[in-house]
């Protein structure tokens, strides 16, 4: 059963909404464990038998360990979560944006300082498909 | 009786507290922004309120996904900086104004908003970074601080029209407080920003400024601008800006605009800042 929502035509965002939240339960409590640094520490010392407490997807569960982040968002992550794995990688917000958006870092930084992505162009899912 | 005298509205972009607590606010990227703050800053020594009602949200730091209240109010005596994967941040503990959140929790539920208490409650740079922009680096914050955290992280927000309407329901509460206490409220989050996959980094500074100029002068318009609209023209975390509403909401009809700035970029976000005044 596929539900029609008003936010399904804005390009490039996932809307983390209900349906997301129970897709993502696992993997999202897994991303925020991580905000506490024994856990970071037991992570480290075994990643897959860290994970492996957190009864998510082989999906989901390959993305997290492969730092596949818009994979994670499609999967029912958010981003405050999955920013607390980045984190745990060292990662920062603008770091992983520009991870995300495929600029790398040196572009987004440089998009971000010219004024940021604009608007036009970029406010429906048909705008992006004419490209 | 308590009273509210002013309203900030204050983005509360994380990066903000890092450069404070790593000593780079005065260079050249983060300088333009910590100079619009200036003013805020003198403004806030003279106005000098005892108690700082703060509308905020938490980023899956405090709250992780097993439970989601959609209104939560803060009841504790203080609140601790969160670790939010690098560590706490370098500032002081918040103190609370237990009596002032007790009558305001109860004065809430008899007035319709059923929130939730919170008595125990860690903050994150929602809370924290705001009150790095209007007070700086003291060693104490200088008043107790009753925090409201809103859910807009799991869609939906509450509705900017439902968090007006708190706002107004705050005021009643603050007003039949007792005690002779000037209360300031803060709203903060935004303004446009999208953090997440391949929209990251839009910024809608036309859509910022006609948001900021409804809420001044038209916020009972400004409040009916519906979810798509944000998540659409301002990013999928441009959602935030609803909780200013909160804020807004507790203010006078009319208000002063004292101080407006705004400012591209702040990492991924525009920041927006204002200072309004009950007349
Ligand atoms: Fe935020």
């Amino acid at each position: 059963m596929t539900i029609q929502k008003p936010y399904d035509d804005i390009p490039g965002t996932i809307i983390f909404d209900s349906q997301q939240a129970a897709k993502g339960y696992h993997l999202n409590q897994f991303c925020i464990s991580l905000r506490l640094a024994p856990n970071r520490d037991a992570f480290k010392a075994d990643p897959e038998n860290y994970i492996d407490q957190f009864p998510m997807t082989s999906d989901q569960r390959h993305a997290a360990l492969n730092q596949d982040w818009n994979r994670l968002l499609e999967l029912g992550g958010n981003i405050y979560y999955t920013s607390k794995l980045a984190a745990y990688h060292g990662i920062n917000f603008q770091e992983l944006a520009g991870l995300m958006t495929g600029k790398g870092s040196t572009a987004y930084r440089e998009m971000m300082i010219s004024g940021g992505r604009s608007i036009e162009g970029n406010r429906y899912q048909s705008e992006w498909d004419d490209k | 009786m308590a009273y509210i005298s002013s309203g900030v509205a204050c983005s509360h972009v994380p990066a903000l507290g890092v450069a404070s607590d790593s000593g780079i606010s005065n260079d050249d990227y983060y300088g333009p922004i910590f100079k619009g703050f200036e003013f805020s800053k003198d403004w806030m020594a003279k106005e000098k309120p005892d108690v700082i009602f703060l509308v905020y949200n938490d980023h899956c730091t405090a709250f992780d996904a097993r439970v989601i209240p959609t209104f939560a109010l803060g009841c504790a005596a203080e609140y601790a900086p969160a670790d939010e994967g690098w560590g706490p941040r370098p500032v002081p503990t918040v103190n609370g104004h237990r009596d002032l959140s007790a009558h305001i929790a109860q004065s809430l539920v008899l007035d319709s908003f059923d929130i939730t208490i919170m008595n125990e409650m860690e903050v994150d740079h929602g809370l924290t970074v705001p009150l790095t922009m209007m007070f700086g680096q003291p060693e104490q914050w200088p008043c107790p601080v009753v925090p409201l955290a809103v859910n807009v992280v799991q869609y939906p927000a509450p509705l900017g029209s439902r968090c007006y309407a708190l706002g107004k329901s705050i005021r009643k509460a603050i007003e039949s407080f007792p005690e002779n206490l000037k209360v300031c409220v803060f709203g903060t989050g935004g303004m446009s920003h999208q953090l997440q996959h391949q929209r990251a980094g839009l910024i809608n500074s036309a859509w910022d400024e006609r948001f900021m100029n409804l809420l001044v002068n038209e916020p009972e318009k400004g409040s009916q601008i519906e979810h798509i609209e944000y998540m659409r023209e301002a990013g999928s975390e441009g959602i935030e800006l609803v909780m200013w509403y909160v804020m807004r909401g507790a203010l006078n009809d009319k208000v002063n605009e004292i101080h407006r700035f705004y400012h591209v970029p702040a990492s991924n976000t525009a920041v927006g800042h204002l200072i309004l005044e009950n007349n």
